[in-house]
């Protein structure tokens, strides 16, 4: 970092001054980006010799609409891919954008780079565009869960690095009941109660035994950790009848369902995606339109404003801890009876705490969590679906992306982040 | 669950009845101090822990289910699968009668909880510093990780005899901790970055360097099928201590070495007073003239020095078996690093206390997986529950109907994520 | 509805905030509640709201006994509260801040947004409170946020509202609108309980006026008592304090060894909390800062030390530029720095008292060396500072927050004057001090003085201030009104703390002017000494001030008074 700029004073002067050169930072990176771009996807060797890439966009043995595949020149797509992105570039450091205006630079950049990429790596060969859409669907259905978690209980003041564990205990609870009663709706049920558990949990030792909550968080993650583990040897391992392969079924929804690439993505999955989509909406209009909502954000933002006014603050607290906790656990759902795997150990490997990133990066809004998420899950469906074609790019680092994404968020480089005010604090009275 | 009050109270104050010092004792205890309060949670975690195993005892549970016309059955199955379990949990970590016929052998048990205890009083000692700071570490785990692909490195490249290769793999691993802990407090420092949310995020990105490197030509075992990294040479192994049969090696003594370091840090160095300051009052920190930028920069980079070497532990020493990266080296012992710090109360002293106690849980875990068939992760459920339980005192005082006063003892200020 | 409070009683441990206070609010008045920081103001009306619960008391409502458990309690009683820190959620916009808690909803729970809008306009066109129900609040000015808060007292239909020192963070023409939103509310049947320590906005405002001194009411006025008579009712007619000191031994052509030159200071929000302020401080010389608490003073010290950024001016010590040095550099260039809330800035609570006593030292030697510290060295600092500065301590090994606050300062002061200094600036050297311990400190700061040095004294304590200093200037929102000498009258620096230049601007030099006897005739019937005492002995001069229950006296002397 230069200081040749601006002098700065302790970090929330350097903060302020990072978002202040923000447009040079930022707009700079774009540029270079764009330029290894030019240099790495239009000129590197792999798009060589007219080679050529070719993108398919129906699902094998999909119905409906079918869309002919897509054949490109790979070097001067990419070339132009990557111009656009050094033009976006400049053109943010020339112009001080705003608002709505800088977030579709921002966008029109990331997607011509991400094209630029994907023309590269599919040089000479082939990718079905449309599986890579669902499996970042499927990678972002949990992320998009635990973040929604993540926004009730921090948006009500109580910071939430459990996830990881509500999601095991949910995913070990739906295994378990829904093998041993052959329902699987007793398994959905019981995997929401199991992260509903965990909320309560952590809402009681957060709200009445005051812990900090970053530890509790960490220590409850353990415990979910240890116990699913211990569970799962004790009875699963040994009688596989309590941990049974099964899935609900998927639902096509009447025409949209025929819909090219996004039909099959979008409208045919199954229950819990769609329970999903309804959670997006009633947490971000729930948050944003209704008295619950008002209360809530008042709560972690400022507590002794909302007492003042006759809301109990800790009473607000139990509440949205506790239902997050059911759509973390929802999450856990997700990742055994959702997606057709029986349970494991560790299996969430990690995919909570890629929901907080997602929480952070989204800056504690539903939607703008669930954009992370979706962004998240590109990485890893991307990742997956590149092994066959054998890139030189390791997917470890495709893989990466998120992380570092929220690394540079919380240090200011890409804008202010700023969590609830009362995040993390518990609410005493005098 | 008052019931459980007085045998407990009983046990630990279970000595002759001398009226004077047994009712001072008693009294001692009543007040709930914070010691009692620790031991009072290892009892209940335990107990929450034979719930468990009964709940998930074939036997025992099916002696349940048919409770009311037998009820002695379900009570001795009970008995019989908690005590089988903690006699062997007791026979791995301490003394086994049954395999103690050469001196070799009784200490066996010993020497396992012992070097199991070693990575934890690394990572015990690096949470427990960057605690003093006002800092909370979670980034062991990604620490750990850069010690140990820093060390392997080393390891196995230096073709040197011990006396040069083993000191240069341990600063590698130092050196790698030491750097990726120092970029956070550097972050936190510049930016105002929380260091809790950038660590939990570097834990991955090192996770999944780690899971390419192996992968890599640089670092991959070609005679291996699996993912595995070449093994250390010989010569940057840590030794073995007393014979090649006892586990316990020359870790434990560089582990006991931090204790001394970290103690004196803390205690008689300039940098850790003004650490101290900055974690306890970081306002007094600045009118007394101190950065405290530089003093969290700091403590971040020695905790992760720390945990740096826990990875070198992990890589050169016992652990595993040949003494090479593979994608589990972490074993979750950044994590389990902090219950240990917690437990230790973030002192040099208590935190050896602690990993002793949890190696000792670790190593007698193995043994009751062994013989009793109950899963070691129910060690785990254990040491969360009584970091837990230690971090809720007025919960535990509240169950065994202690007085006491005086709050949390997480060693933290509660402070979110923009504090 | 008339409002009535009976022998209210408040004790924080030790400290009793509330003693036996009355008060009585009627229909359709404006009851201002006049005291200085700290006179336990803001206590009871946060006990009338219900965040506090009275030790002893009650609360009669048209007669009726009423028990607040908490503030939605005092709001279905009709009570409302501006609070001195607004109770407004930034991120909120007007509208949303108003309705939280009352909501306007349609089905489901969902926000009537138009109808919150529409119930903030009718309000605001009622009573002239101009604001647009859409903006965000952290947009807002704080005068309009105030109008945010009062409307949302409105709104819920308060018919006492209580408005904590509201004029504090107002400009002059935001107070005059403030004033007529007042009238307003007055005509409108409602009561006003108005607090203050503000004497000019009391006589403009005001129907009824009740002086608290240290907890205890001292007297009630009408408004057309002079300020004069006010300040000094406020301020307390004490025998000023002695500290036995010699006049400072400098001639006034001596240079200056500390000069801060035409500092301005900003706050967090940006605006000036330091506005322009010059002085200067001669070797061997006590400068002390009088002034209201808020007004820039803490700033002031804080800019000294190099704790805040200078937006403006120059800080000189014997001839060198300190503007732009750390704070670490500061302490080695000699300053001795007592801040002013000592837990908060200057003490480790956990830590032991020796270690608190090399606080800024631990790495020079002797006490520290290459990294090491020498525990020798700093227990035996820590016994000789003990001994020298009389530290009531069990061992050097306690922490230091098991101490009194006495003891707690005394640390402070020993380790700051432990080494050679250049400057001392203390800020509140004695609050929460006992009685012993302030006069060993203050004995302390003048042998500082007659070794040569200058000394800077911020305090809001007048007569810690008159007990010390050798000249004294007067800070007022960020700016010094006057510097004055030492044997100016208590009335005229009480009038320039309340930002009021009295007639003969420059001070009165020479001999004490008795400004109260030359007061208005009408003083005997407006004010009205209430207690067991009657007119007190110590009323002399000016003739007036009605004085405490002999309750508020203890408080006095507890807190280090110092009534002879």
């Amino acid at each position: 970092m230069s200081d040749t700029l601006t002098p700065s004073a302790g970090p929330a002067a350097a903060t302020a001054a990072a978002t202040d050169r923000g447009h040079w930072y930022v707009g700079g990176a774009m540029t270079l980006a764009g330029l290894y771009g030019l240099w790495a996807f239009g000129l590197g060797s792999r798009t060589d010799d007219g080679a050529q890439a070719t993108f398919s966009w129906n699902l094998v043995g999909g119905q409906g609409l079918q869309v002919p595949d897509l054949t490109v020149p790979a070097a001067p797509t990419a070339i132009v891919l990557s111009l656009v992105c050094v033009a976006v570039g400049l053109l943010r450091i020339a112009l001080r954008l705003t608002g709505r205006r800088r977030v579709a630079a921002t966008t029109v950049h990331l997607v011509a780079f991400v094209a630029a990429f994907l023309v590269w790596a599919t040089a000479g060969h082939s990718l079905n565009f449309t599986s890579v859409l669902n499996a970042t669907v499927l990678a972002a259905t949990p992320l998009i869960l635990g973040a929604l978690c993540g926004v009730l209980c921090e948006r009500s003041g109580v910071i939430n690095v459990a996830i990881e564990g509500q999601f095991l205990v949910g995913a070990f609870a739906a295994a378990f009941f829904a093998s041993i009663t052959d329902s699987l709706w007793v398994g959905l049920v019981a995997g929401c109660l199991g992260g509903g558990l965990l909320g309560a949990m952590l809402a009681v030792f957060a709200n009445r035994y005051l812990v900090q909550q970053v530890v509790l968080g960490v220590v409850i993650n353990l415990f979910a950790a240890g116990l699913t583990g211990f569970l799962y040897e004790r009875l699963m391992q040994t009688n596989p009848e309590y941990n049974k392969t099964m899935t609900f079924g998927a639902i096509d929804i009447p025409l949209l369902s025929d819909l090219p690439v996004i039909g099959p993505v979008l409208f045919g999955q199954n229950i819990v995606f769609y329970l999903m989509i309804v959670l997006i909406a009633v947490v971000q209009i729930g948050l944003f339109h209704t008295r619950w909502g008002l209360r809530t954000r008042a709560v972690g933002e400022h507590p002794t404003a909302a007492d003042t006014v006759g809301i109990r603050v800790v009473g607000m607290r139990y509440c949205n801890v506790i239902l997050g906790g059911l759509i973390a656990g929802l999450g856990g759902v997700w990742l055994t009876i959702g997606l057709n795997i029986t349970f494991n150990k560790n299996m969430a490997a990690g995919q909570g705490f890629i929901a907080l990133a997602a929480l952070i990066f989204g800056r504690w809004s539903p939607l703008g969590a669930v954009s992370a998420a979706l962004l998240f899950g590109f990485a890893g469906g991307v990742s997956v679906s590149l092994q066959p074609l054998e890139t030189p790019v390791p997917t470890a680092f495709l893989s990466m992306t998120p992380y570092l994404a929220t690394i540079f968020a919380v240090a200011g480089l890409v804008g202010a982040v700023r969590a609830p005010a009362a995040d993390g604090i518990p609410y005493t009275k005098r | 669950m008052s019931e459980q009050a007085a045998p407990v109270k009983d046990t630990a104050t279970g000595e002759p009845p001398r009226p004077g010092r047994f009712r001072r004792l008693a009294a001692q205890i009543a007040a709930g101090p914070p010691w009692v309060v620790t031991v009072l949670s290892i009892l209940l975690a335990m107990l929450v822990g034979a719930v468990l195993i009964i709940a998930s005892d074939q036997e025992a549970t099916a002696a349940f289910g048919y409770f009311f016309a037998r009820p002695g059955d379900s009570i001795s199955a009970s008995w019989d699968a908690v005590s089988t379990a903690y006699q062997a949990l007791l026979r791995g970590a301490i003394f086994n009668p049954d395999s103690a016929s050469t001196v070799t052998d009784a200490l066996r048990p010993i020497s396992e909880t012992l070097t199991e205890a070693t990575p934890l009083i690394f990572g015990g000692l690096a949470v427990g510093l960057a605690f003093r700071a006002g800092l909370f570490n979670i980034g062991g785990q990604g620490q750990l990780i850069m010690g140990a692909i820093a060390t392997t490195w080393v390891g196995f490249t230096l073709d040197a005899p011990a006396v040069i290769a083993l000191p240069a793999a341990i600063l590698a691993g130092l050196g790698g901790g030491a750097l990726y802990g120092g970029l956070v407090g550097w972050l936190k420092a510049r930016t105002g970055a929380h260091e809790v949310i950038v660590t939990i995020m570097l834990n991955y990105v090192a996770f999944l360097l780690l899971g390419y490197l192996i992968g890599s030509e640089a670092f991959r075992d070609p005679d291996n099928p699996q993912p595995v990294s070449k093994p250390v040479n010989e010569a940057a192994r840590l030794p073995h201590l007393f014979g090649d049969s006892l586990r316990v090696n020359a870790g434990l003594l560089l582990a006991l070495a931090a204790v001394v370091f970290a103690w004196w840090l803390l205690n008689r160095s300039t940098l850790g007073f003004q650490l101290r300051t900055v974690g306890a009052n970081p306002n007094a920190a600045r009118t007394a003239g101190m950065s405290v930028g530089y003093g969290q920069t700091m403590a971040m980079l020695i905790s992760g020095g720390l945990m740096g070497l826990v990875g070198v532990s992990q890589v050169l020493g016992t652990a595993n078996a040949n003494n090479a990266l593979t994608q589990q080296i972490d074993a979750g012992l950044g994590f389990t690093a902090i219950t240990v710090a917690l437990l230790g109360r973030a002192s040099p002293v208590g935190t050896v206390a602690a990993a002793l106690l949890f190696g000792a849980l670790q190593a007698g875990g193995r043994e009751m997986q062994a013989a009793a068939g109950v899963s070691i992760e129910i060690v785990t459920v254990i040491q969360a529950l009584i970091v837990l339980f230690v971090a809720a005192p007025a919960l535990v005082r509240g169950i065994f109907r202690l007085r006491g006063e005086g709050e949390g003892s997480t060693g933290l200020l509660a402070k979110g994520w923009n504090g | 509805m008339s409002l009535q409070l009976r022998g209210i009683t408040k004790r924080f441990g030790s400290l009793v905030a509330n003693d036996g206070i009355d008060l009585e609010v009627r229909p359709g008045e404006i009851h201002c509640l006049l005291g200085e920081n700290g006179a336990g103001k803001s206590t009871l009306m946060n006990i009338l709201y219900g965040l506090y619960q009275p030790d002893e008391g009650q609360i009669l409502l048209d007669g009726r006994e009423l028990t607040i458990n908490g503030p939605r309690d005092a709001i279905a009683a009709g009570i409302g509260m501006v609070h001195q820190h607004f109770m407004l959620v930034p991120v909120f916009t007007v509208a949303e801040n108003v309705m939280l808690g009352d909501e306007r909803t349609r089905r489901l729970g969902w926000l009537d947004r138009r109808r919150a809008r529409r119930d903030v306009a009718a309000i605001s066109a009622r009573y002239g409170l101009q604001v647009d129900p859409d903006a965000l609040v952290a947009d807002l000015p704080v005068g309009v946020q105030q109008r945010v808060e009062i409307i949302k007292a409105l709104i819920r239909d308060a018919r006492v509202l209580i408005l904590d020192e509201p004029t504090a963070v107002l400009t002059p023409q935001e107070t005059q609108e403030l004033f007529a939103v007042m009238r307003s509310l007055r005509e409108a049947g409602r009561s006003i309980v108005f607090i203050t320590h503000k004497l000019k906005e009391v006589k403009a405002i005001a129907d009824r006026i009740t002086v608290i001194r240290r907890g205890a009411v001292v007297g009630t006025a009408t408004p057309d008592a002079s300020e004069v008579e006010l300040a000094g009712l406020m301020v307390g007619r004490r025998v000023r304090l002695t500290v036995d000191k010699e006049p400072a031994a400098v001639s006034p052509d001596t240079p200056p060894a500390f000069s801060v030159e035409n500092l301005t200071v900003l706050d967090e929000s940006g605006q000036a909390a330091v506005d322009g302020v010059s002085f200067d401080i001669r070797p061997g010389e006590i400068l002390g800062i009088a002034g209201v608490q808020g007004n820039g003073q803490t700033e002031l010290a804080e800019a000294i030390l190099g704790l805040r950024p200078v937006a403006e001016g120059r800080i000189v010590l014997d001839g060198r530029d300190l503007t732009g040095d750390s704070p670490r550099q500061r302490l080695r260039a000699g300053i001795g720095y007592v801040p002013e809330d000592r837990n908060h800035d200057a003490l480790v609570a956990d830590s032991s008292v020796a270690e608190n006593l090399v606080l800024d030292l631990y790495d020079r030697p002797p006490f520290g060396r290459r990294g090491s510290m020498d525990v020798r060295a700093i227990r035996a600092n820590a016994r000789q500072r003990v001994e020298e500065f009389d530290i009531r301590t069990a061992s050097i090994d306690t922490p230091v927050g098991a101490l009194s606050g006495g003891n707690q300062q005394k640390v402070v002061v020993a380790r700051e004057m432990s080494r050679p200094l250049r400057l001392l600036v203390a800020a509140q050297p004695t609050r929460g001090v006992d009685v012993g311990a302030m006069e060993f400190i203050h004995k302390r700061i003048v042998a500082e003085r007659d070794l040569g040095r200058p000394v800077l004294i911020i305090s809001t304590e007048l007569d810690e201030i008159f007990g010390l200093a050798d000249r004294i200037a007067v800070m007022y929102r960020g700016k010094i009104m006057a510097i004055v000498p030492p044997d100016t009258s208590r009335e005229h620096i009480g009038l320039l703390m309340a930002g009021a230049h009295p007639e003969e601007p420059g001070g009165a030099k020479g001999p004490e002017r008795p400004e109260g006897g030359s007061g208005p005739a009408t003083s005997a019937e407006s004010l009205k000494p209430t207690g067991p005492g009657g007119p007190d002995e110590t009323a002399e001069a000016a003739g007036i001030a009605g004085t405490g229950a002999t309750g508020a006296q203890d408080t006095e002397n507890a807190k280090g008074g110092d009534d002879e």
